[in-house]
């Protein structure tokens, strides 16, 4: 298992999670590619924690990342059901009330 | 070829390709269900990696736990009536652009970084670590972020709740 290549898929991961973000009009497909951003940062961290089996700091701040992950789409499915049954759509595009 | 390193690819080859797949299907659902292999490919790599608390994590926390939130919020924000869940795509060509330019950056640091000939990594312990290690550290020397991070929890899944929740008084209790 060389490490250049676990880094390298995780580089891979986050930009389809970023291209996914970008290229998305639905809210929900947004929330995928976010949580495919936050795995990809999860991956390097526990890449890393190999080679500091002693003090494994690496997956500790994974565990915290994924817990973070898990109250920011509750969360965010909350706003987003909220938002729907205001605006009868998820379309990111139309919701732009605010708009001057 | 040892059979750790066949088992290692396959489960890099099913984590890249439902990737893929995520960035290529206009369909939502299908979307869902692909991240859904994708984690199970990453916990997979994770266990190879000697992380075997954060793999069981990864599957309950998202396979059981988030998943199911997307999929439920899929079902409530689109009109059943269509046939299919599916999400228009825009800004195709600047966000494949963007994205391909930042994998062309991140792979050529990582390439001149050249992480595994460092002093640090070669000298570092191979001891593997052990659940029972983890579990010492989080209840010892990070037990104050550990007591932050449920309180964040807790907020954030009554925040959810109140968000989400059938208020029928909107104007009233919400002081």
């Amino acid at each position: 298992m060389p490490l250049n290549t676990i880094l390298l898929l995780g580089a891979a991961l986050f930009c389809i999670g970023l291209a996914v973000v970008v290229t998305r009009k639905n809210a929900i497909a947004v929330l995928i590619g976010i949580e495919l951003m936050l795995n990809a940062a999860n991956l390097n961290l526990v890449a890393f924690s190999r080679f500091d089996a002693v003090e494994l700091q690496g997956q500790i701040f994974a565990l915290f990342v994924i817990t973070v992950a898990a109250a920011e789409a509750a969360v965010a499915l909350a706003i987003v059901i909220k938002v729907y049954q205001h605006f009868q759509t998820a379309n990111l595009d139309k919701i732009n009330e605010l708009k001057g | 070829m040892p059979i750790e390193n066949i088992i290692f690819y396959a489960f890099l080859g099913l984590t890249g390709l439902s990737a893929l797949f995520i960035l290529l299907s206009k369909n939502i659902l299908y979307s869902a269900f692909a991240l859904i292999a994708t984690f199970i490919g990453m916990a997979g790599i994770f266990v190879l990696l000697g992380a075997e608390f954060v793999a069981i994590t990864q599957i309950l926390v998202y396979v059981g736990g988030i998943l199911i939130l997307m999929v439920f919020g899929i079902m409530l924000t689109n009109r059943l009536s269509q046939a299919k869940v599916e999400t228009e795509v825009y800004n195709k060509f600047f966000g494949i652009l963007i994205s391909a330019g930042l994998f062309y950056i991140l792979a050529k640091a990582i390439e001149m970084a050249d992480f595994a000939n460092m002093g640090w990594m070669k000298n570092a312990p191979s001891a593997p670590s052990s659940v029972q290690d983890l579990g010492m550290k989080i209840m010892t020397d990070y037990v104050l972020v550990f007591e932050v991070i449920g309180i964040l929890l807790l907020l954030a899944l009554i925040g959810a709740v109140r968000i989400a929740g059938n208020t029928r008084e909107e104007g009233t209790d919400a002081a």
